[in-house]
């Protein structure tokens, strides 16, 4: 139980220890701590900013489809717009082709008659006059009653 | 295993030390063994740690050794405020060497000094924290720190000052040396005895659970081996822990 010099020898193994720890065992241990702690908080901030980047581009693929959905609405109303015009103009169109076809008919009607008229007109004159000259006879110049003649024509149109 | 001289003899025989020398310059030579032997397991293995550490994902080792320095990290970034490269690595150095001392307590009583005596060595005693002169050596190795750093951070005539005129004034001079001098001295011996006491104190319930009969032994001596895990990791965490206050108090400027 007395002190002696394995006192001595127990404090020299003891400080060989402590230096030896001091020197290679602590700073490669502590520096892979503090190497592995920056990984890990350079990783969760890595993910961090990923979820970011996530989050962003749901907003932006959101609002480019809401776009492209305003857009398509968009054409669907105006090609609407388009075909009922379309169609208006078409009507119309229509609508004046058939006025104006009936305009002509009615014209060309008009002019036949007036056609027909003046040859009727004609006729009658010549028949009338050759009655008249069968009634007649020799008793009318024709040089001399031209004007009666000619005034009972204009009578009969 | 009770040899000549009956029980007592059995104690005697055990708590021996294997030594040569005469007076001071007597060594136990199963003393420095087992703790230079235990002090390169643990320099080994951390030693081995070390070289291999990685940022990346550690292996079952580096686990071991990384829980254990980050253990000691917390224990003296709490306790300690200054900035010293020599106190965390003496802190580890403490805190594993005397746990390991402890745990050959762990193996059972007769082991070792049985293979001892198979081959010629007529004592062994393989604690080392049971022998007072391991447990001073750390002890007073802490206490030369002590010194040191009180006077390297507070300078000689600031540690002077603190050894006379604290805690009651100049007036009291004497006194207040005397009173310093014994907190001082105090520390070392409180720190080594404690570990010594718990130690020895541990192995002697074992030798004497080793004296009785068979049947008996494991019924005492379970319940006994499961309180002394407890028992020496707390010392060999008290000496590391109190290590560390008495050199963050040597730092401490007034």
């Amino acid at each position: 139980m007395s002190i002696n010099a394995t006192l001595i020898g127990q404090m020299i193994t003891f400080t060989l220890l402590v230096w030896f720890t001091m020197k290679y065992v602590w700073p490669p241990i502590i520096a892979a701590l503090e190497e592995r702690k920056t990984k890990i908080a350079e990783g969760l901030a890595a993910a961090e900013k990923g979820q970011e980047e996530i989050r962003l581009a749901e907003k932006k693929a959101k609002s480019v489809l809401k776009e492209a959905k305003e857009q398509s609405a968009e054409i669907v109303s105006a090609a609407q717009k388009r075909a009922n015009q379309l169609v208006e103009e078409a009507k119309e169109q229509a609508k004046k082709e058939g006025e104006r076809l009936l305009e002509a008919a009615k014209a060309q009607i008009e002019q036949e008659m007036l056609h027909a008229k003046e040859s009727l007109r004609k006729e009658v004159s010549s028949l009338a006059l050759r009655a008249a000259e069968q009634i007649l006879k020799e008793e009318i110049d024709k040089a001399k009653h031209q004007d009666i003649i000619s005034k009972a024509a204009e009578q009969l149109g | 295993m009770a040899s000549e001289g009956g029980a007592t003899g059995y104690i005697v025989h055990h708590l021996t030390p294997l030594s040569v020398g005469e007076g001071f310059w007597k060594l136990h030579l199963d003393t420095l063994f087992f703790s230079v032997f235990l002090g390169g397991l643990f320099i080994l293995f951390f030693k081995s740690v070390a070289e291999r550490a990685t940022s990346g994902v550690p292996g079952l080792a580096q686990n071991i050794a990384e829980m254990l320095v980050e253990f000691v990290d917390t224990q003296v970034k709490d306790s300690f405020h200054g900035r010293s490269a020599l106190i965390a690595p003496l802190a580890l150095t403490i805190f594993c060497w005397v746990f390991l001392w402890n745990a050959m307590d762990m193996l059972p009583v007769d082991l070792l000094p049985m293979i001892g005596s198979l081959m010629g060595m007529e004592y062994m005693r393989v604690v080392p924290s049971t022998d007072l002169n391991g447990t001073f050596a750390l002890s007073i190795s802490v206490f030369f720190l002590i010194f040191f750093y009180s006077i390297k951070v507070k300078g000689l005539a600031g540690f002077a000052h603190e050894m006379t005129c604290t805690p009651f004034g100049p007036k009291m001079m004497p006194f207040n040396l005397l009173l310093k001098t014994v907190e001082e001295l105090a520390k070392p011996i409180s720190l080594g005895l404690r570990l010594f006491g718990n130690l020895y104190a541990g192995e002697l319930v074992f030798i004497l659970i080793a004296l009785l009969p068979p049947i008996v032994q494991p019924l005492l001596g379970f319940p006994w081996a499961v309180f002394h895990i407890l028992v020496i990791t707390l010392q060999a965490f008290i000496f590391m822990v109190l290590t560390i206050v008495y050199l963050s108090l040597a730092c401490e400027d007034h």
